[in-house]
């Protein structure tokens, strides 16, 4: 099967960089855009525009329904998700599958096998995996057995989230009551799925996954990336491969996720995520992501490939053609998310209209963005407004390259958190490699302290 | 054809070779400004995505009646009796919500008494919850908005009848 039209239900840079390979493969797009997002850089770029709805993403970008009868509407083959939204959504899937529209996706069984973590790390565990310990609660006295079990503190996580969100971390019993009655809550509005599990808290983490890529016969993996620099769970800088990772845990990293992705039959692309424990140079399984994510180019640049030109290959039926090839690695990559926050004022959100966006270009650097003079960020999404990422030999390089590459870069009219990004590549300790998830808030709580 | 970021990088290696520090090129789809500066020798670019949308019209996203347009209590005309009230403003523009999470109680009502650091509502932007302070004693007269609803930055969310709680 040939896919020949394609409608992007999605929104953001990640719109743009669809079409941007859909244009290079000759393929039509039909932009699925809400209200806000009409007059968007995606929607001057992509063939058509298609309107699914009001600003409000519940009504729009999150309504299945909407986004399927836009695909019949414009005629379409394939609906490419992006990331977020309906991205990993079984519903959507299955009903594409009943309107004969292709999912440029994972199928729906395995989407329901990762999605419910709990049932991820079943099967991460039959795919012989380590977990990190831990367990599903009912009551709150289960959930006191089991922490006593794991030893304080431990995290509470939602069977239904990922992504981190809905996360809480307990550090004596005395908070649990609370903690669970909170999160059971937040479960069931983010999710509609209030059921919790237990993990023990490993504090000196790092947050390192693999990219996998699977036909559904053969499967490979595209190497590691270490995404450990995160505020609240959200991730602001990764890069690949990860730093300071000795060699037989970075194999056996490698080895593991494509492993799952066999277990699970995959066809797509996919993240399989760990924490690696720094003290004791173990790794654990933590979630699997069945989509294209955010971070995606760093490992594209290392690889010198196009993921959603695979994604759109492997949708189309074909086998993967780097199976057999082998994938040669080459240097180092690092991204900046660029967002409308605030972040010297608590990362306050800056929503507005940009009126001048220049950025850096040259060898071995690449923006993927939607923002240009005129463009607006409205307040009902994310704060994304683009991402930079450099590609060095080697991690040295790419750290020099991708100061001198912010320094080339002005966004104007609405706040972004630029600076920090030229302050934390300064900084020794990051410069020195293999910060654990905890780095990032030390290093702001430092920065606030110094200057009060 | 199209223009990717590698057309961009093979054009700078050209430009390199040259004496010239800016290139303009404009089509009808897209403008382009690469600039070299003369200090680092660094190349900047600024690109300006020109062709209009083309709009495919069905009735399934016909544009609806808008989310009601925020603000429009703020110039209801004044009964005499609100004199001395105070304005609970948005700080950010966002959806304006009643409650911590669907289903829960809302955090005040018409007739409710609170304090400077009472949470009276929580507005959503960017995927983030802010909670909105009273920032004054006294008792809620008014609610400007339905939940769920999109304000405006600066849009009258609530109105308080100063005075001891």
């Amino acid at each position: 099967m040939i896919l020949r039209r394609i409608l992007i239900a999605n929104r953001g840079e990640i719109a743009v960089r669809i079409i941007r390979t859909c244009q290079l493969l000759g393929i039509e797009t039909v932009l699925a855009a809400s209200e806000a997002d009409l007059d968007s850089m995606g929607a001057r770029l992509a063939d058509r525009t298609i309107c699914i709805g009001p600003a409000n993403s519940s009504r729009s970008y999150l309504n299945v329904e909407a986004v399927v009868a836009a695909a019949q509407a414009s005629q379409t083959d394939a609906i490419h998700p992006g990331y977020g939204f309906l991205s990993e959504n079984p519903k959507l899937a299955a009903l594409c599958d009943r309107a004969g529209v292709t999912f440029i996706g994972p199928t729906v069984e395995q989407l329901e096998a990762v999605g419910d973590k709990l049932k991820a790390r079943a099967h991460a565990a039959a795919a012989g995996l380590t977990g990190v310990s831990g367990g599903e609660v009912h009551t709150l006295e289960d959930a006191r057995q089991l922490a006593d079990q794991l030893g304080w503190p431990v995290l509470i996580k939602a069977v239904g989230g990922g992504g981190g969100r809905g996360m809480k971390q307990v550090r004596a019993a005395s908070e649990l009551a609370a903690a669970m009655e909170m999160a059971t809550a937040e479960a069931q509005a983010g999710f509609g799925d209030p059921r919790l599990y237990l993990e023990r808290y490993i504090s000196h983490g790092r947050h390192i996954e693999v990219q996998i890529l699977g036909d559904g016969e053969d499967f490979i993996h595209l190497g590691t990336r270490d995404c450990s620099i995160q505020r609240r769970y959200q991730k602001l800088l990764e890069e690949a491969p990860a730093p300071n990772l000795s060699q037989s845990l970075r194999e056996q990293m490698h080895r593991a996720a494509v492993a799952f992705a066999k277990h699970l039959k995959y066809r797509g692309v996919g993240t399989v995520e760990f924490l690696v424990d720094c003290d004791g140079d173990a790794f654990y399984f933590l979630e699997m992501n069945a989509r294209i994510q955010v971070e995606h180019p760093v490992t594209e640049a290392i690889c010198g490939l196009d993921l959603v030109e695979e994604q759109i290959a492997i949708a189309e039926g074909r086998r993967l053609r780097y199976a057999r090839r082998g994938i040669e690695f080459v240097g180092h990559a690092i991204e900046c998310r660029i967002n409308a926050e605030d972040w010297i004022h608590d990362f306050r959100p800056s929503p507005g209209t940009v009126t001048r966006a220049l950025f850096p270009a040259g060898q071995g650097i690449r923006v993927d963005t939607h923002m240009q003079a005129g463009a607006t960020v409205p307040p009902h999404y994310d704060a994304l407004l683009g991402k930079l990422i450099v590609h060095g030999a080697n991690r040295a390089e790419a750290l020099q390259k991708a100061q001198h590459a912010l320094s080339n870069l002005e966004i104007s009219g609405v706040s972004t958190n630029l600076s920090m990004h030229s302050e934390l590549l300064r900084n020794v300790e990051f410069a020195r490699g293999a910060v654990n998830t905890a780095f990032l808030e030390q290093f702001l709580q430092n920065r606030n302290s110094e200057a009060a | 054809m199209k223009f990717t970021n590698e057309d961009v990088q093979e054009i700078l290696q050209l430009l390199d070779a040259t004496k010239y520090d800016e290139l303009h090129l404009e089509t009808e789809r897209f403008k382009l400004t690469l600039r070299r500066n003369r200090d680092s020798g660094d190349w900047s670019q600024e690109t300006q995505v020109v062709s209009a949308p083309n709009p495919i019209k069905t009735s399934l996203g016909a544009p609806v009646a808008k989310d009601n347009a925020a603000g429009a209590a703020s110039s209801k005309p004044r009964d005499p009796r609100e004199v001395g009230w105070m304005d609970v403003r948005a700080h950010l523009p966002g959806t304006f919500y009643r409650a911590p999470k669907p289903g829960a109680p809302p955090f005040v009502e018409i007739g409710s008494s609170v304090e400077e650091n009472t949470v009276v509502a929580i507005i959503e932007t960017m995927k983030l919850m802010n909670a909105v302070h009273a920032r004054m004693r006294g008792e809620v007269v008014e609610i400007c908005f339905d939940n769920a609803q999109f304000a405006e930055k600066d849009a009258v969310l609530m109105r308080i009848k100063p005075g001891a709680a």
